[in-house]
């Protein structure tokens, strides 16, 4: 009954998630539509897949005419940073066996990572807890793409503000994380590398992974040297 | 692409999807991490996070748009400052997104 409660707790904490990706989804769903994917396939790789950014840059290459490494290359480039969210969450888990860490494991993207990262160095969280928040944003994952393959865009970017949804979370989680100064210069200057990589290297994926880290190692260096 | 290359495709995403996600939850409770590596992850969420969001609030078309045609760039304002007073994250997102479809126009059909 406990677990029960814990993932339910974990499912409430989900909902702003959920606002930001089934609009998502759809528009992933629509697209994969589009280029020819019929709906099981689109379910398939957003079951079993399920990292956003990476699935919408596959189905556009795959609408080019892309062979099947450069897919699977460009995937592991785009979600290599996820390394780091796993790394820095790790310490913050509460202790697992490696049956549930690795079911864990499927459930970390940006939002859940954001989101669980900031509640765990809060307080503690129940394993059950977190995997609530991985398995309502999954399912909302999956059933946006399913709807917006079978049925279309039916949420037109813009409508209800749905598009600021994740925006505005990761806002309020970068604001919850910071507690001291230091934390702020870091925020600010891993955004700006961040800004400024992208402008100098359009189109590369690995941008923000190699902005946080710089901005992660020079906190470290000043923290130490301070 | 046949039916069996997609399946094919897809296996390997999630191959190169999972292991980057799973190794370190896997291998990190058993390695004894020096005190400067901790440091450096405590650092790294918010960095993260700002990484990915200064980006799609300052350039939302890959273009930089620093002003106040940019509704990303000005609903931020107010989200801010709702996530600073409050520190409700449900405050900031609704906040956010009712400011955002205010400025995008989209109301109005």
């Amino acid at each position: 009954m406990r677990r029960l409660a814990n993932l339910r707790a974990g499912m409430r904490a989900a909902l702003p998630i959920v606002l930001g990706y089934v609009p998502i989804g759809l528009a992933f769903g629509a697209l994969a539509r589009q280029i020819g994917l019929s709906l099981w396939q689109i379910g398939l790789m957003s079951a079993i897949v399920y990292a956003g950014s990476s699935q919408f840059i596959a189905v556009s290459l795959l609408g080019a005419g892309a062979g099947l490494l450069t897919i699977v290359a460009t995937t592991f480039l785009v979600n290599l940073r996820h390394l780091l969210m796993s790394s820095a969450l790790s310490p913050h888990l509460p202790r697992l066996s490696n049956r549930f860490l690795s079911l864990l494991a499927y459930g970390v993207t940006d939002e859940t990572f954001a989101l669980n990262i900031t509640r765990l160095r809060a307080a503690p969280l129940p394993a059950f807890d977190i995997l609530g928040v991985h398995l309502t944003a999954q399912t909302a994952w999956l059933l946006g793409s399913l709807a917006g393959g079978l049925l279309g865009n039916l949420i037109p970017p813009g409508s209800f503000g749905v598009d600021f949804a994740l925006p505005a979370m990761f806002i309020c989680l970068i604001v919850l994380q910071v507690r001291h100064r230091l934390d702020v210069g870091v925020v600010v200057l891993a955004g700006g590398l961040s800004l400024a990589l992208m402008m100098v290297l359009p189109g590369s994926h690995y941008v923000a992974i190699v902005a946080a880290m710089a901005a992660a190692t020079i906190g470290v260096a000043i923290h130490d040297a301070g | 692409m046949t039916q069996g290359k997609y399946v094919l495709l897809v296996l390997g995403m999630m191959a190169v999807t999972y292991v980057p996600r799973a190794t370190p939850l896997l291998l990190l409770p058993h390695i004894a991490l020096p005190d400067r590596v901790r440091r450096w992850l405590e650092f790294v969420p918010a960095a993260i996070m700002s990484a990915l969001v200064v980006p799609a609030l300052f350039a939302p078309a890959g273009q930089p748009a620093f002003g106040w045609h940019n509704p990303m760039l000005l609903a931020a304002v107010p989200t801010l400052l709702v996530a600073w007073r409050t520190r409700s994250l449900g405050g900031s997102v609704i906040v956010g997104m009712a400011v955002y479809w205010l400025l995008t126009g989209r109301w109005a059909g």
